[in-house]
């Protein structure tokens, strides 16, 4: 066959070339840097602008944030001392000995020191709890506790080469439940037997709670010597934990064909929503008192958990609502269709969907709590945001606003923010069943 | 109809019990074990946490003094942060036994919010503060300054008396918080700054250059700051009272942290001291406590002028000179009554 054209065409190729590369101008960085930063002069125009803008503020900000910084001090005096003689007079750097010195008591609040590995127990077993809901194996828990364990090495040996003591924290109980669980969790974390985890999960609540405010074999803990960041992740995640139940039985309720019951469920969900959060924290922390028998002691605390809990179920209400309100009719139909009762067709067909659409919204409103649990400081709850007046109240520390502010932002940043990843890691997964 | 009675009848109760219970205070804090008292969430000198996380500062010290007097144990204090909005209600409704919380003895809070004032822990008072730079040595000098102020506080009111009163005009910068007057007054967005006069110096002390600024000696309002507890006690009120006294007291003769346990092992020669430290007569049990209370008291948180120097002092950051918080023997307006 080759040969049939032989005599009439000049040339025939018969390998194939190798493909040449890509012409420069279209691949590789200058490629790159043409097409999303140089497009057009308007886009070349702007890139060259914030470009200078990060030019002039990151350099002013990592002066003072690290290369001036002070971590060593017992005032801000000789902080300021300390910057004047190391970098000249005039230098602004950060006084990070502030955060230093009151490490723990922005974490903890008033809890006793010797008794803080509770907390710290308390909020690795949330962890714990939290994988069995949040992933499909336990996989993450183990790289979890291999990480932390980790960390703890490091610092361990950073602090014994300093001449600190750093045996004592390596050697503290999270360690040793964080090996267990990491061990437990590396031998039966598959994902057939990661249901059993869940019990574990259901149970953490008491477990908190007893770790937390002690009793059975532990030292009790007075709720006024809570605060610090431990309170904004007791409000935090009691309010998450108890809004997204709370608020899907009000928005199906709010769907009921009863009609006692939905007049019930509106009511409930417009009244919350029409009176701001820092009113209810008000009517928890002082109209109740009037409304209670004297020297009845019920735990402000447990109060301000219970508002926070019933706020965000009102607004959780409304974007489960959203969601159930999205799935087209027919849904409903064919669940009756199958002769589903109504709770099995809620939990095998409509919530499943619904509250896929809802994610956003419902990790939304998560954050939104979150950041809320600042509010309490109002009314006196010592929060790290509360923290921060005794803190500058002190002499030593008086006129420090900066580094307490950016120190708790970053906190609130890092939860806020891993909230918002894992929801958009979430949505990825559960769209590869539309794609089917 | 007998729901209803039965109903009235337990509310009546409840009521009553709840008199009742108001008026034991003192039995109910000696039952529960510890003393919840009602402080600042922050304020320099007055209300604040060091660094092992304890509170500390001379309001604090009211609430430990108290302690001391019915434990002999000035760590059984549960502290209770209020803030400006929260503290009343919190000391009416029982969820404080005792309010020290720098607040303005008034006549309306006095009778109408129903607080009973026992006494005066510091006499306070508005006032300005100047840069040196500007030349100003008396508040007078001040027409058609510039000045910040807090804005819905007492201290509005008084700086438009004062310059109403003095003939002068001013142009108000109004600002919320006292980091927020600091900020502006360092940036000579204002030529003076008022508040009371403690928060004025409070505020001085924060300063990168705290010699540049100048206090002016006129103080402009009365705001005596005093402990509170609930009318209709007057049994605690008295317990209260009388610690207060007894810190005032024993400065005047001369008790100390340091030499109180001495002064208290025997009878000395000035009956007073010896009424105060419990050696002579029985004024212990006259408002129920321990006998050698006071010495407790002192013992553990010192007298009034040792408080003073440790927490607002001219050796302290905060730098207040005594002033009306002198003695009466020195000058000042301190005064207790005597203990007969």
């Amino acid at each position: 066959m080759s040969g049939t054209h032989a005599e009439t065409v000049a040339y025939v190729a018969d390998t194939q070339y190798d493909p040449e590369p890509a012409p420069s101008s279209s691949t590789g960085p200058i490629a790159w840097m043409r097409e999303s930063l140089f497009s057009s002069w308007t886009n070349a125009g702007l890139t060259i602008l914030c470009i200078a803008l990060i030019a002039w503020i990151v350099p002013a900000i990592l002066e003072w944030a690290v290369f001036q910084s002070v971590w060593n001090a017992k005032s801000l005096s000789e902080c300021r001392e300390i910057i004047a003689t190391r970098f000249g007079e005039g230098a602004h750097g950060a006084c990070w000995a502030v955060i230093n010195e009151r490490f723990g008591q922005l974490l903890y609040g008033f809890y006793p020191a010797d008794l803080r590995w509770r907390p710290d127990t308390a909020a690795l077993l949330l962890v714990v709890a939290l994988v069995p809901i949040l992933f499909r194996t336990m996989r993450p828990l183990v790289y979890a506790m291999a990480g932390l364990i980790a960390v703890k090495v490091v610092f361990a040996i950073a602090w014994t080469l300093m001449g600190d003591d750093g045996m004592d924290f390596l050697l503290s109980p999270t360690t040793f439940v964080a090996l267990v669980v990491g061990g437990l969790a590396f031998v039966f974390g598959s994902e057939a037997v990661k249901s059993k985890w869940l019990y574990f999960t259901l149970a953490y609540p008491l477990i908190a709670y007893f770790l937390l405010w002690g009793g059975l074999i532990f030292e009790p803990v007075r709720s006024s010597l809570f605060g610090g960041f431990l309170l904004t992740m007791i409000i935090g995640v009691t309010g998450i934990a108890g809004s997204l139940p709370i608020g899907i039985l009000l928005a199906l309720g709010r769907q009921s064909r009863l009609p006692v019951l939905k007049m019930v469920c509106v009511t409930f969900i417009e009244f919350i929503r029409g009176v701001p959060l820092i009113t209810l924290l008000f009517v928890a922390s002082t109209l109740l008192n009037y409304f209670l028998p004297p020297g009845t002691n019920f735990d402000l605390i447990l109060r301000v958990l219970i508002m926070v809990t019933l706020f965000a179920s009102a607004y959780m209400a409304e974007v489960v609502r959203g969601g159930l309100a999205a799935l087209p009719r027919g849904q409903y139909e064919a669940a009756d269709t199958l002769g589903l009762t109504y709770w099995q067709g809620m939990r095998l067909i409509i919530l499943p969907q619904a509250l896929k659409i809802s994610i956003p919204g419902i990790v939304n409103t998560f954050i939104g709590l979150f950041k809320d649990t600042t509010l309490v400081a109002v009314i006196g709850l010592l929060d790290p945001l509360g923290l921060t007046n005794p803190i500058r109240s002190d002499a030593n520390w008086n006129g420090i606003v900066w580094e307490l502010y950016g120190f708790i932002a970053l906190l609130f940043f890092i939860c806020c923010w891993s909230m918002s990843r894992y929801s958009m890691l979430l949505e990825k997964r559960l769209r590869a069943s539309d794609r089917r | 109809m007998k729901l209803l009675t039965l109903a009235t009848a337990t509310a009546v109760a409840g009521m009553v019990a709840a008199t009742g219970a108001q008026a034991q205070t003192l039995q109910q804090v000696k039952d529960r074990g510890n003393l919840i008292c009602g402080i600042n969430t922050g304020l320099v000198g007055f209300a604040f946490t060091d660094a092992e996380g304890n509170w500390q500062g001379f309001d604090v010290a009211v609430c430990k003094a108290v302690a001391a007097a019915i434990f002999g144990d000035a760590s059984k204090v549960e502290y209770k942060p209020l803030t400006g909005k929260t503290r009343f209600s919190a000391l009416s409704s029982g969820e404080v036994d005792v309010l020290s919380r720098n607040s303005t003895w008034t006549f309306s809070r006095d009778t109408d919010l129903k607080l009973e004032f026992v006494g005066v822990n510091y006499y306070d008072g508005q006032g300005f503060i100047v840069p040196k730079a500007l030349g100003v040595t008396s508040a007078l000098e001040l027409d058609g300054a510039t000045i910040c102020i807090q804005t819905g506080t007492t201290t509005e009111l008084n700086l438009a008396d004062y310059f109403r009163a003095n003939n002068m005009s001013y142009e108000p910068v109004p600002i919320e918080t006292e980091s927020e007057a600091k900020q502006k007054f360092l940036a000579n967005a204002c030529d003076a700054y008022t508040t009371d006069a403690s928060g004025l110096a409070a505020s001085r002390s924060s300063y990168p250059t705290p010699t540049d600024y100048v206090i002016l000696p006129e103080i402009i309002s009365k705001e005596p700051l005093g402990p509170a507890v609930r009318q209709g006690d007057d049994d605690w009120g008295d317990v209260v009272r009388w610690v207060l006294n007894s810190l005032i007291v024993a400065e005047e003769y001369g008790v100390t942290k340091d030499n109180v346990e001495e002064m208290a092992s025997a009878a000395g020669d000035k009956p007073e001291v010896n009424r105060l430290l419990g050696t002579e007569g029985e004024y212990g049990a006259m408002i129920n406590l321990p006998a050698d209370w006071a010495v407790k008291v002192i013992s553990s948180v010192g007298n009034y002028g040792e408080l003073f120097d440790e927490y607002l002092g001219p050796n302290t950051p905060v730098g207040l000179e005594r002033g009306l918080n002198a003695l009466y023997t020195d000058g000042g307006i301190l005064y207790a009554p005597p203990f007969r």
